[in-house]
């Protein structure tokens, strides 16, 4: 086309000026035409100046942009790359040229299995709205009819208040095979920098596998109307057998990662609830899995996420979009939409946190507790490290009481225990919303909930984890009915109670065992340096009427430089959404060596990656990010993982790398092992 | 698009036609010096026209301006018209649709209940790129074949060199890898608004299917097919899927919808399964029954398809399946310089799979130099038919009677390949006849290998006196073909022959038939020992199908150039059957009816050799009728080959299938065309 176009360019301007020569008295009539022609435009111009200026206006612009879109266009693929090294250096190699140079190539298959929100979804089935949408991805892509037919997406979106599966009338699937989470939206890479840096030293489809699934049900619910685990246990078995024996590497990430604990117990179970697998299916399958950001004892953010839809960003939804919750798309209620649609979801609920007291501190005590916010955010800048640790010293006294995950009032978070008065909600009448009917077209479960019922709420004060459980029961007892049935967040006692072989202890670490595989590897991957979520200030909504009535108190704000308290959100060591704790205690301290909750001493080994953001714009979003999901692009951790893919074990890439606290908070729990 | 397009373009032209005008006071004494005294007169009118101008705009709205405000109304208008058409409600736009047979069903009371297996044939599956040269950098993961097919006039040779396969082993070339796309999107359309797949899909998601049910058996389609398992493990692939459905779907058997060469692809696979490891799948005899409910082959091409002859013999295969229908032009305009057809076929000779379609059963099937199954068929019938689908009975008995008389101009459909017009209707006894192995010891060094350096056919190898004594022949049939492409092609027919057979088996005991090469032949083996499994050849039927060729040596005798061309001068005037030098048949535009029906007709009907289980077997015509308005698309009754997967009665067929109903209850066979007939003429052994 563009060469046609040159060419028609060419002539004509021959043409012309041919005319102009040798036809001189043409080209002169024609002159004269063209002249008349142009007062006629003169005359028209004085009638529609306006217009005409507007016209003209948009059509300079659009020939201004298709010129750069053609000099965009026209300029060759290496120039982007070569300006940035001009600009920062020779760029290093991507991981897998580099190891690829070093002679690996492939050898063990590759499981991918992504988290939660990362999956896109797709309709098979739905309402007279949402005609047109077929195959069309609903969630990932552009989301381009969130702002077209808000309410219809909501709706598909949405699952069944009570089953917790499809709505009638509506089906809506995951997407199958690589394409499923490589990119959640155009551009925003989530597995693909992976995938490429595994392409390069080999691996192919059929050597790679992403276990998509629906991340929006539980996890049992996704094999009873899916058949999702069986469909990753048969596609493991074929690996394994297409690759001359080689065990899979599995790579979870994120809410993945308790899927895949699930996953691992589901197929060594008997067969009617599980997959008869047999006792040693791990041993004979898997060779390592290598867990990046597992929020194996859950995620405080999940929390706030369910108590008033202010996750801020559960993953990557708030990168993505930072205005759409925010907005009001959907007339005025664009919050009470989006919980009443997540909290059909049930997978949320696997990542409350777990582990209770016990794990996560209690009103006075927290593992984290000395944790210096300061010292972490100004890593960068080397010199007032030292002098500000010689602070965090000093201020020792004043540590953060991360047990109290929602604690109402700022004063409230920060006094001492016995200075707090609190009344037990647990008691309270819920009472009945006398608003009820003003709002209906929004169902939140806080419709049914009269005032005395906030009231008591917020009279209990403080909460930590063991005591957030009850608080959900209390505000939205339909959803925890649905979540106790496969979710738990207990510990357990003795792991040979049989009640511990129902599906609902097997994505909770701390109370299932993992399976009898002592040649496996089990890796925790994950970034830190980067304030995450860890507890919250609420308050209540000044306008309780047919409103969430809390909310995160934005204006409780820590005194000092290096206070760890923002915008009413209390900020621990992580990758910004998972705190250290729950990505790393299993590795350091659950699982390590022969423990009960490890009978056949599995290895593990824990792979920090600390941030470092960007060096410029150029370089996107890093390749050296600890962010949760940033840190798919981390070339550390892809060489790691590609090393342990190519066939090296843990002690070859090098054991532990820890750069937090993981191993003193972990002292800190007393867990029974 | 277009439009924008359009006006871009005069955004070129324009400011260079506006500079004589717009910037008169740099243009205007050029003219003058050079032309003085030619015509002055004119000058004082371009003075005048000056002041004119001068006076009356005192700011001057120039042509670059003007140029601007065009493409500002432009863009607007067609912005406005834009937003128009989004605003307009879906009913609203265009004609009622016609209720889809899928929503129909489904308040019939039909439900999802067998899982369905998708197999798509050649051409229509989407490639693309894992690993490749420099050139095609930032195309990782990116459509080389299907999708929008940029990469072609972006970078043409680089594209060629990806999708050419080793010339030796037919697999990857080193340091280039490029694999099928898997899932549903592999074939659901083949160009954006194309579609292959995607209506069938639709309508079986009416009625409940999903993901975990409808699986698309992707697989390289440019390789042989015991290869796509070696290389990809295709076939390990797609064995453990239907296992796997029919375990989780409450132990459904499945029914597979090859379509095209995924037909022949499938029977490849129901022979590999059942075979023990080393070269099959060791699923153990009984594995078909156990698994497969039905096998409903859209257009097979069981018995071959002419076309893919004259594609291997001079790259002129108008369409193997629709490349035509998308690019009508890419093939013959000359984008690569000079050669794109050489370049063609060097790449499409590299594609073991070509081979599986060339016709087999030589001269028992697709006839003799004086006889062929098809002879009698009258093709102005046909082609009346074709333009006027509501033709009823009464005319065609009348041309019943007619063809009595004319018996003499038969069609010879048996010579598939014929030089000159008069070679094509001469009684054999007039024929020259020429041993082919006499020229096949000729053979031998290439004398104009060097000046032909660059671009690689086969052709180039041989010497231009051996490539003279093709013609002499006159006349080739179906077996002698195998010959001639043995003589121009030596290197793909080795290759082809450790893969493909195309003969007709003796004995199918004989312990050589265990062997992979015989798995996609239907003459070659037996079908599985499934009694319950039902067999169906859907096809299209009605549209003039290409079943034999005219040829004659190409006039040019350069060295790069392929040195035979279809006679596209050669039309018939008797009854119609020669046009452009290509006979036709009635079938769906590419696989004639006597291969795609053959088998279910004849072959496999009742309990035969080939059958010993005596599988049942259903016909299931459908006859093509043209789409009746420009809004309806490709048409929902059409019969051609790939437009065939959005013929509503197809379409409910295969619905009803998967639902349960077996061939009887679907009303068995429907037969259009002369079938019957041709096929009684085939005298095989059965």
């Amino acid at each position: 086309m563009l060469r046609r176009r040159n060419g028609t360019e060419i002539e004509t301007s021959t043409n012309t000026e041919s005319q102009i020569q040798k036809e001189n008295g043409k080209g002169g009539i024609e002159v004269e035409r063209k002249g008349k022609e142009k007062a006629k435009v003169v005359k028209k111009k004085k009638k529609g100046s306006c217009v005409d200026s507007c016209c003209w206006f948009i059509g300079c612009i659009c020939s201004i942009w298709w010129f750069l879109i053609f000099i965009f266009n026209a300029m060759p693929a290496s120039f982007p790359q070569y300006v940035t090294e001009a600009i920062t250096g020779p760029l290093p190699d991507p991981p897998g040229v580099k190891l690829r140079k070093e002679g690996l190539t492939v050898n063990h298959p590759v499981v991918f299995v992504p988290g939660i929100v990362t999956g896109g979804l797709e309709l098979w089935e739905g309402h007279q709205c949402a005609e047109g949408l077929f195959r069309k991805r609903l969630w990932g892509g552009t989301f381009g009819d969130v702002y077209k037919r808000p309410l219809c997406w909501v709706e598909h979106m949405s699952l069944d208040n009570e089953t917790g599966l499809d709505p009638p009338g509506i089906r809506v699937r995951p997407v199958s095979g690589l394409v499923a989470a490589d990119y959640f939206a155009p551009g925003y890479f989530v597995w693909a920098v992976l995938i490429a840096n595994l392409a390069r030293i080999g691996y192919e489809e059929k050597t790679m596998y992403m276990a998509a699934y629906d991340w929006r049900i539980s996890f049992q619910n996704t094999e009873v109307r899916d058949q999702t685990l069986s469909r990753i246990k048969s596609n493991i078995e074929l690996m394994v057998a297409t690759n001359g024996g080689k065990k899979v590497v599995v790579i979870p990430h994120s809410m993945g990662v308790l899927y895949f604990l699930h996953f691992m117990k589901w197929v060594e179970a008997p067969a009617p609830m599980g997959g008869g697998g047999g006792p040693d299916w791990c041993a004979k399958h898997i060779k390592a899995v290598m867990n990046i950001g597992g929020p194996f004892l859950g995620v405080p953010k999940v929390v706030s996420g369910l108590f008033s839809v202010e996750a801020r960003d559960i993953a990557v939804a708030r990168a993505f979009a930072p205005g759409v919750l925010d907005k009001d798309v959907f007339g005025l209620q664009t919050l009470q939409h989006v919980m009443r649609m997540t909290r059909t979801w049930d997978s949320t609920m696997s990542m409350i946190p777990k582990g209770g007291d016990t794990i996560w501190g209690g009103i006075d005590w927290s593992p984290e507790e000395g944790y210096d916010c300061s010292a972490k955010k100004s890593r960068n800048n080397d010199t007032q490290t030292t002098s500000q640790n010689g602070k965090g010293g000093l201020g020792f006294k004043k540590s953060v009481n991360y047990g109290r995950i929602i604690s109402f009032g700022k004063d409230v978070a920060e006094i001492h225990s016995s200075k707090i008065e609190r009344m037990d909600f647990r008691g309270a009448f819920r009472g009945n919303n006398l608003a009820n009917t003003t709002c209906h077209d929004v169902w939140t479960e806080y419709n049914d909930m009269g005032v005395g019922g906030v009231k008591a709420v917020a009279d209990y004060k403080v909460y930590t984890s063991g005591s957030i459980l009850d608080l959900l029961h209390f505000v939205a007892p339909k959803m925890m009915m649905r979540g106790d049935a496969h979710f738990s967040y207990g510990i357990a006692d003795n792991l040979d109670d049989p009640k511990y072989e129902h599906y609902k202890y097997w994505s909770n670490p701390l109370e299932t065992k993992l399976p009898n595989a002592p040649d496996m590897e089990i890796y925790s991957m994950y970034g830190v340096g980067v304030p995450t979520e860890r507890a919250y200030v609420y308050k209540l909504t000044p306008a309780a009427e047919c409103y969430i009535p809390f909310q995160i108190d934005t204006s409780a704000e820590g005194g000092s430089e290096g206070t760890c308290l923002k915008g009413g959100v209390f900020s621990v060591d992580g990758d910004e959404t998972v705190p250290v704790l729950s990505a790393g205690f299993m590795c350091a301290k659950g699982w390590r060596g022969k423990t009960r909750f490890n009978p056949s001493g599995i290895p593990t080994y824990i792979r920090e990656y600390n941030h470092a953001p960007p060096a410029n714009l150029l370089e996107g979003r890093g390749t050296q990010s600890g962010a949760h999901v940033d840190i798919m692009g981390n070339f550390a951790l892809i060489d790691d993982i590609i090393r342990v893919a190519a066939g090296a074990t843990g002690e070859d890439l090098g054991g532990d790398r820890v750069y937090s606290d993981i191993y003193k908070w972990s002292e800190k729990i007393h867990l029974q092992l | 698009m277009a439009s924008i397009l359009r006006f871009r373009k005069l955004c070129y032209v324009e400011p260079v036609k506006c500079s004589s005008l717009g910037f008169e006071s740099f243009e205007t004494p050029k003219i003058e010096k050079k032309d003085e005294g030619i015509g002055p007169s004119i000058e004082n009118v371009l003075q005048k026209q000056e002041k004119k101008k001068s006076k009356r705009q005192p700011k001057e709205w120039r042509c670059v301006d003007y140029c601007c405000w065009t493409i500002g109304y432009v863009c607007t208008t067609w912005w406005l018209l834009l937003f128009l058409y989004h605003c307009l409600p879906v009913t609203l736009t265009g004609f009622q649709v016609p209720e889809p047979p899928g929503a129909r069903l489904k308040r019939e009371g039909l439900t999802a209940l067998h899982p369905v297996v998708l197999v798509p044939g050649i051409v229509t599956g989407g490639l693309e790129l894992w690993e490749g040269r420099p050139c095609a950098d930032g195309l990782f993961r990116k459509r080389l074949w299907g999708g929008s097919f940029t990469e072609i006039f972006k970078r043409p040779l680089c594209w060629l060199e990806h999708l050419s396969l080793h010339n030796e082993t037919g697999l990857d070339p080193p340091g280039i890898r490029v694999r099928a796309v898997p899932g549903l999107v592999a074939a659901d359309y083949f160009a954006p608004g194309y579609f292959v797949w995607a209506v069938l899909i639709e309508n079986l998601a009416r009625i409940g299917y999903e993901g975990k049910n409808l699986h698309m058996a992707a697989y390289d389609w440019r390789l042989s097919f015991q290869n796509t398992e070696i290389r990809d493990q295709a076939l390990s692939r797609l064995k453990s899927k239907i296992e796997l459905m029919f375990e989780t779907n409450g132990y459904k058997k499945v029914v597979v919808v090859p379509h095209s060469m995924g037909v022949i692809y499938f029977l490849h696979f129901l022979k590999w399964v059942e075979s023990p490891p080393p070269m099959g799948g060791g699923g153990g005899p009984g594995w078909c029954a156990k698994h497969i409910k039905a096998v409903m082959n859209i257009g097979p091409a069981f018995l071959g398809v002419p076309k893919t002859v004259s594609n291997i013999f001079s790259a002129e295969s108008k369409d193997v399946a629709f490349v035509r229908a998308m690019a009508p032009g890419v093939l013959d305009s000359e984008m690569l310089g000079l050669q794109t057809l050489e370049h063609v076929m060097r790449v499409s000779r590299t594609w073991d799979s070509i081979i599986s379609l060339m016709p087999k059963g030589g001269e028992t099937i697709w006839g003799n130099m004086d006889w062929s199954p098809e002879e009698g068929y009258d093709c102005d019938l046909a082609r009346k038919r074709y333009m006027k689908p509501s033709l009823n009975d009464k005319k065609s008995n009348n041309s019943d009677g007619k063809r009595g008389f004319h018996i003499e101009d038969y069609v010879k459909y048996g010579r598939i390949i014929s030089f000159g017009k008069a070679a094509s209707q001469l009684p054999s006894s007039q024929l020259p006849t020429l041993g082919l192995k006499e020229f096949s010891s000729t053979s031998t060094s290439s004398s104009s290998n060097s000046p032909c350096g660059e671009v690689w056919t086969e052709y180039d190898e041989m010497s231009r006196d051996s490539i003279q004594k093709v013609p002499e022949n006159k006349a080739y049939t179906a077996r002698t073909l195998v010959d001639l492409l043995h003589f121009v092609a030596p290197k793909m027919m080795r290759r082809a022959e450790a893969h493909f057979s195309h003969g007709i088996a003796e004995n199918l005991d004989d312990p050589k038939y265990a062997h992979y090469k015989y798995w996609s032949n239907p003459l070659e083996t037996k079908l599985p020992d499934a009694p319950d499994m039902e067999i169906y050849c859907l096809c299209g039927v009605g549209i003039p199908t290409e079943r034999s060729y005219v040829y004659k040596p190409s006039p040019s005798d350069r060295c790069k150039s392929i040195p035979f061309r279809i006679d596209s001068s050669a039309d018939g005037s008797d009854n119609g059957c020669l046009k452009g030098g290509v006979y036709f048949v009635d079938g769906d535009e590419s696989v004639p009816v006597l291969s795609a029906g053959f088998m279910c007709a004849k072959g496999w009907r009742g309990r035969t050799r080939f059958n010993p289980s005596g599988i049942a077997t259903y016909v299931r015509e459908y006859q093509h009728k043209p789409p009746a308005s420009l809004l309806e698309g490709r048409g929902i009754e059409s019969g051609a080959h790939v437009d065939i997967m959005g013929n509503v009665a197809l379409i409910e067929d295969v619905l009803r299938v998967a639902a349960g109903a077996t061939g009887a209850e679907i009303g068995g066979d429907t037969i259009y065309s002369d079938i019957i007939r041709m096929s009684e003429r085939i005298n095989l052994q059965l």
